[in-house]
C-alpha cells in the first residue's frame, strides 16, 4: 500500500516496454489514457499511506503523497493532452520513458537521504534525455536541444554531487535530517553555505532558476510540444517538493541562505520577464515565463514556516494547471507538431473562441490577475515573504508582475484584436473542448475558492 | 460582527444580490444564440439590478454613519480573509449610479455593436458585477479581486470593439492600471501584517507610525491617482476613451474614474489620516494642475471624444480637490461631483456615440451645424454641456459650489485657481456647443433621436435637473457619513 503509486508507475512503464517489443495492435493512446487515469486513482487512494522504508531513507508521509497526487495529476493531464500520432517517433517507448521519468520524480518526493535523492533524480533525468530527440517535425533543432539538455543536466548533477560530498564530509551522514540538524554549523562557515547551494544546483536546474536557466529556452523550442509540456511542468513540481522538504527540516532560520535565495529569486524573475518581452516563439516565451515563475516560487521559501511552504505547494499546483492550459492551446494550434509563434495566434478568437478564452485565462493567471489562481497563489507567496520581513523582494516581484503583463497580455491581444490572414476555423473534438473547460474551471476555482486545498497543503507541511 | 457594521435587515443577502444579478444574466446569455434575445437578457439583468439597488437606496438609513446591509462569510480563514459586504453614505450613491449606467450602456450598444454581441454583453455585465463589488467590499482582498477583475472585461471592451488604435490604447490602459494596483496590493499586505486582518473597517483610524502611514499612503495614492486619473498619470485616459466603443467610454468615465476618488475617501483618509494631512499640499497642487491643464488642453481639441476625455481630467481634479480640503463641504462637493461627473460625462459620451452612429466621425467640424437638423439631439447636448461647465440649475453647479466653498475655507489661493478652471470649462464647452449647433449651414440627411435614444438620455437629463434644483435628498443620504468622517479626522489631527 505504501509503495503502490510508485509500483504502479513502474508497471505502467514496463507495460509499454513490452508493448514496444511486440507488434502494435492496440491503440497506444487509448491504453496510455486508461492506464494513466487508473494511476491517478491509485495515487489518490494511497494518499493516506504512511511509513518509513529502506532504513529511513524513504519517507511516505502526507507531504510526499500530496506531491505524488500532483505529479500523477500532471502526468495524467499531459497524457490526455497528447494525441498526435506523427509528433514523436517510437510512440510506445516514448510513453515508457515518460512513465519512468514520473516514477523517478515520485521516488524523489519521498526520498530523505542524499543517495536516494541522486538516484531518483537520475532515473527521471535520463528518461528525459532520451525523450527530447524523439521529435519528428525537425531534424536539427531537437538534436541540439537533446545535447544541450544532456550536458547541462549532467553538469548540474556533477555540481550537485560535489556539494553533497561537502555536506557528507561536514555532517558525517547522508540523511537529510542529520544534515539539517547540523545546519547552524554550516551557516557559520562560508564553505557550508556554498555546499548547500551546490547541492541544490540540480533542483534549481530542474526549476530553471537563474543562473541555471540557460537550457530552458532552447530545449523548449527544440523538443516536441508534448515533451516540452512534460519538462516544463512535472519535474518542477518534484524540485519544489525537495526544496520545501529541506525548508521543513531546517532547524533554524538560515539567514545567509535566505540572502542567496532573495538574490536568485530577484534575478530569476527579472531576467525571465525582461527577456520574455522580446520572444516570438510561444514555447520560448513560456520558457522565460517559467524562469520568472521559478523566481516567484522561491519567495515562499524565505519564511521557513508552514505558511510559506503551503504557499509554494499552492503556487506549484496553480502553475501546473495554468502552464498545461497554455501548452494545450499551443498543441491544438499546431496541428502538425510544428512550433507556434506568437503571430500564429492572430485571429484565434475567431478561429476558436474557446481556445482563445483558455489562452486568455491561462495568460491572465500566469500574470497574476484576479480572479484567477495565479493571483491567489502569488498573493500567498507575497504575504509569506512580506511576513518574514523581505519587503524588497515583494516589491521586486510586484514590479515584475507589471513587466510580465506586457507579454502575457500580448498573447491575449494578438488572439483577440489581430485578424488572421487565413481565418480557418479550428474545430475541436468533444474531449478537447472538455479539457479546455476543465482547465478554465480549475484555474478559476483555484483563484476563488482556495481554502480547502490550502488547508490540505498546510496539513501536509 | 464588528460594531461598525449593522446587519442586513432583509431576509436575503441584498448586497450579494445586487452584485451577482448581472452574473445570473451572463449565465443565461451563455445559452442563447439569438442576438436580440441576448441584448434583451442583458438589458433585463441590468434593469433588475437597478431596481434592487433602488430598494437599497430607499431603505438606506441616512441617520447613521455605520456600514449597513452587512454580510459576512469566512472566505480564506487561514489568512483571515472574509467575504464582508456593507455600504455607507459614500458608497450607496455610487452603487445606484453604477446600476443605473450599466443598462443604459446595453441600450446604447444596441445598434453600434454588430459583431460578437454575446461576448460584448457578457463583458458589460461582468464589468457591472465587478464595479458594484468594488463599492460594496469591506475586505481588502475582496476589494482587490473585484478591482483587478474589472480590468479584464474593460481591456477586452477596448481591445476587441475599439477604434483604429485599440491595440495601443488597451495595452496602455491595462499596464497603467496594473502598475498602480500592484503597489496597492503591497500596501494591503503591509496593513494586514500590522492588523492581523484584511477587514477594511478594522484598519481605519488605528495608530500606525507616521513613516508607515506615509509609505502606505504613497502606495495607495499611486494606485488611485492612476485610476482617477490625476495629472501626471492621466495619459492613458484620452487614448482609452477615444478608442473604446461608446459603452466602454461611458463605463470608464462614469464609474471607473470614480474608483480612484472612492479609494481616496474610503482608504487614504480613514486609514492613514496623518499621512493624508502631510501630503495634502501635493494632492491639492496636482488637483489644481489637473483642473487648469485639463481645461486648456480641452480648448485645443478637435475630436469630440478627446475633448470630453480631457474635460474628465479637469472635473476629477475638482473631486480630488474637494477631498483634500478636509471640510465637510469639500467632501460633499467631491461626492456630488463624482455622481455629477458620472451622469454628465457619461451622457456626453452617449451623445458622441449617437452622432458617430450617424456621421461616422467624431471630429467637431464634421458634425457641425446640427441645430436645425437634429433639434432634440441638440437640446440634450445643450443641457449636458451646460451641466459640464456647472451652469446654475444643473447638477454640477451644486457640486462645484460645495467644492469651492471647501476650497476657499481652506485657502484663498486654491479657491482662486479652481475658479479659473471653472471659467475655462465654460469656454471649451461653449465652443463645442457653438460649433455643433451653429457651426455651418448645410443640408444633410440626418435622423433625429429615436425612441431608444430618448429612453436612455431622459433618465440622465432628469437627474441633471433634479440634483441641480433639489439636491437635498442626495446630500442627506451622505451627510452623516461624511460628518462622521470629518469628526474623526479632526480628532486625529489634534
Amino acid at each position: 500500500m505504501t509503495l503502490l503509486p510508485e509500483l504502479y508507475m513502474l508497471l505502467f512503464s514496463v507495460f509499454f516496454l513490452f508493448l514496444s517489443l511486440g507488434k502494435k495492435k492496440m491503440s497506444v493512446f487509448a491504453t496510455a489514457k486508461i492506464l494513466a487515469l487508473t494511476g491517478f486513482a491509485v495515487t489518490l487512494v494511497c494518499s493516506g499511506a504512511r511509513g518509513e522504508l529502506f532504513y529511513w531513507a524513504y519517507r511516505v508521509d502526507f507531504f510526499s503523497q500530496v506531491f505524488k497526487v500532483l505529479l500523477s495529476a500532471g502526468f495524467t493531464l499531459m497524457i490526455f493532452m497528447f494525441e498526435k500520432e506523427d509528433e514523436v517517433e517510437n510512440l510506445t517507448e516514448y510513453f515508457m520513458f515518460l512513465g519512468f521519468s514520473t516514477l523517478g520524480l515520485m521516488i524523489l518526493v519521498s526520498s530523505v537521504e542524499l543517495i536516494s535523492i541522486v538516484v531518483s533524480l537520475e532515473i527521471s533525468s535520463f528518461s528525459l534525455y532520451a525523450v527530447v530527440p524523439l521529435r519528428k517535425a525537425q531534424t536539427v533543432k531537437q538534436l541540439e536541444a537533446a545535447m544541450k539538455y544532456l550536458f547541462f543536466g549532467a553538469i548540474s548533477t556533477g555540481i550537485m554531487l560535489y556539494g553533497m560530498g561537502y555536506l557528507y564530509g561536514m555532517a558525517h551522514s547522508t540523511y537529510l535530517a542529520d544534515v539539517m540538524t547540523k545546519l547552524p554549523q554550516f551557516l557559520t562557515n562560508p564553505l557550508g553555505v556554498l555546499a548547500i547551494i551546490l547541492a541544490l544546483t540540480a533542483f534549481f536546474f530542474k526549476l530553471s532558476l537563474f543562473p541555471f536557466h540557460f537550457w530552458a529556452p532552447d530545449i523548449y523550442e527544440g523538443a516536441s510540444d508534448a515533451t516540452t509540456t512534460f519538462i516544463a511542468t512535472i519535474p518542477k513540481i518534484a524540485a519544489a517538493a525537495l526544496l520545501i522538504r529541506l525548508a521543513m527540516l531546517a532547524s533554524v532560520e538560515p539567514v545567509p541562505l535566505a540572502t542567496v535565495i532573495v538574490v536568485l529569486a530577484a534575478f530569476s524573475m527579472t531576467l525571465g520577464n525582461l527577456v520574455g518581452l522580446v520572444q516570438k516563439d510561444m514555447k520560448r516565451l513560456l520558457a522565460y515565463s517559467g524562469i520568472a515563475h521559478a523566481g516567484y516560487l522561491l519567495m515562499g521559501l524565505l519564511s521557513f514556516n508552514r505558511e510559506g511552504n503551503a504557499a509554494i505547494i499552492y503556487y506549484i499546483a496553480v502553475y501546473l494547471f495554468m502552464n498545461l492550459a497554455c501548452f494545450y492551446v499551443v498543441m491544438l494550434i499546431s496541428r502538425r507538431g510544428e512550433n507556434v509563434s506568437v503571430n500564429d495566434l492572430s485571429g484565434l478568437s475567431r478561429r476558436s473562441p474557446l481556445l482563445a478564452l483558455t489562452l486568455a485565462v491561462a495568460a491572465f493567471s500566469l500574470a497574476g490577475i484576479p480572479p484567477t489562481g495565479g493571483f491567489t497563489g502569488k498573493f500567498f507567496l507575497f504575504v509569506s515573504a512580506f511576513e518574514a520581513g523581505y519587503l524588497a523582494i515583494v516589491i521586486i516581484a510586484a514590479v515584475n508582475t507589471v513587466l510580465s503583463i506586457f507579454y502575457y497580455l500580448n498573447l491575449v491581444r494578438v488572439s483577440y484584436s489581430r485578424e488572421s490572414e487565413d481565418p480557418q476555423p479550428l474545430h475541436l473534438a468533444f474531449h478537447e473542448k472538455a479539457l479546455c473547460y476543465i482547465f478554465n474551471l480549475l484555474i478559476l476555482f483555484l483563484g476563488l475558492l482556495p481554502f480547502g486545498l490550502l488547508d490540505l497543503f498546510r496539513r501536509a507541511v | 460582527m464588528s460594531p461598525v457594521l449593522t446587519m442586513n435587515p432583509f431576509g436575503f443577502p441584498i448586497l450579494s444580490t445586487v452584485i451577482f444579478l448581472p452574473l445570473v444574466g451572463v449565465f443565461f446569455i451563455l445559452f442563447l444564440r439569438d442576438e436580440r434575445k441576448i441584448k434583451g437578457v442583458a438589458f433585463v439583468a441590468g434593469l433588475l439590478t437597478f431596481l434592487v439597488s433602488l430598494v437599497l437606496f430607499f431603505s438606506f438609513d441616512s441617520g447613521t454613519p455605520l456600514f449597513q446591509f452587512g454580510e459576512r462569510l469566512d472566505w480564506i480563514p487561514a489568512y483571515h480573509i472574509s467575504y464582508v459586504l456593507g455600504v455607507d453614505g459614500i458608497s450607496i450613491m455610487l452603487i445606484v449610479l453604477t446600476a443605473m449606467i450599466s443598462p443604459l450602456c446595453v441600450l446604447c450598444s444596441w445598434k453600434a455593436i454588430a459583431t460578437r454581441v454575446k461576448e460584448f454583453m457578457v463583458c458589460i455585465l461582468l464589468m457591472e458585477m465587478a464595479m458594484i463589488g468594488v463599492f460594496c467590499s469591506l475586505d481588502f482582498i475582496l476589494f482587490y479581486v473585484f478591482w483587478e477583475a474589472m480590468l479584464i472585461p474593460m481591456y477586452l471592451l477596448i481591445a476587441v470593439w475599439g477604434g483604429p488604435q485599440k491595440d495601443y490604447a488597451s495595452l496602455k490602459f491595462f499596464i497603467y492600471t496594473l502598475f498602480g494596483s500592484v503597489f496597492l496590493l503591497v500596501a494591503i499586505i503591509a496593513l494586514y501584517l500590522a492588523n492581523g486582518t484584511f477587514s477594511i473597517p478594522e484598519a481605519m483610524f488605528k495608530a500606525y507610525g507616521f513613516q508607515f502611514q506615509c509609505w502606505v499612503f504613497l502606495a495607495f495614492a499611486i494606485a488611485f491617482a492612476i485610476k482617477v486619473p490625476m495629472f501626471p498619470f492621466h495619459t492613458w485616459l484620452p487614448a482609452a476613451h477615444t478608442e473604446a466603443p461608446t459603452a466602454g467610454s461611458v463605463l470608464l468615465a462614469s464609474i471607473l474614474l470614480k474608483m480612484g476618488t472612492y479609494g481616496f475617501m474610503r482608504f487614504c483618509l480613514p486609514i492613514v489620516p496623518q499621512a493624508s494631512f502631510y501630503f495634502t499640499p501635493m494632492m491639492v497642487v496636482l488637483s489644481i494642475v489637473a483642473i487648469i491643464y485639463g481645461g486648456f488642453v480641452c480648448l485645443g481639441q478637435t475630436d469630440m471624444k478627446k475633448l470630453i476625455a480631457y474635460s474628465s481630467v479637469a472635473h476629477m481634479g475638482f473631486v480630488t480637490l474637494g477631498i483634500f480640503t478636509f471640510t465637510v463641504y469639500g467632501f460633499m462637493g467631491a461626492m456630488l461631483q463624482m455622481l455629477n461627473h458620472g451622469v454628465t460625462t457619461g451622457a456626453l459620451f452617449l451623445m458622441v456615440g449617437i452622432i458617430y452612429e450617424r456621421t461616422h466621425s467624431r471630429e467637431i467640424y464634421d458634425n457641425a451645424g446640427l441645430g436645425k437638423l437634429m433639434p432634440a439631439y441638440v437640446g440634450f447636448l445643450c443641457l449636458f454641456t451646460f451641466s459640464a461647465f456647472a451652469f446654475p440649475g444643473t447638477n454640477s453647479f451644486v457640486g462645484e459650489l460645495y467644492v469651492l466653498i471647501g476650497a476657499f475655507a481652506k485657502s484663498k489661493t486654491t479657491g482662486f485657481f479652481a475658479v479659473v478652471g471653472v471659467v475655462v470649462a465654460a469656454a471649451y464647452m461653449l465652443r463645442l456647443l457653438k460649433q455643433i449647433v451653429w457651426g455651418r449651414d448645410d443640408e444633410r440627411d440626418l435622423k433625429d433621436l429615436n425612441i431608444r435614444e430618448w429612453v436612455y438620455l431622459l433618465p440622465l437629463a432628469v437627474f441633471v435637473l433634479w440634483v441641480g434644483l433639489f439636491p437635498r435628498p442626495f446630500i442627506r443620504i451622505m451627510e452623516n457619513t461624511l460628518m462622521h468622517l470629518q469628526m474623526q479626522l479632526n480628532r486625529v489631527s489634534q
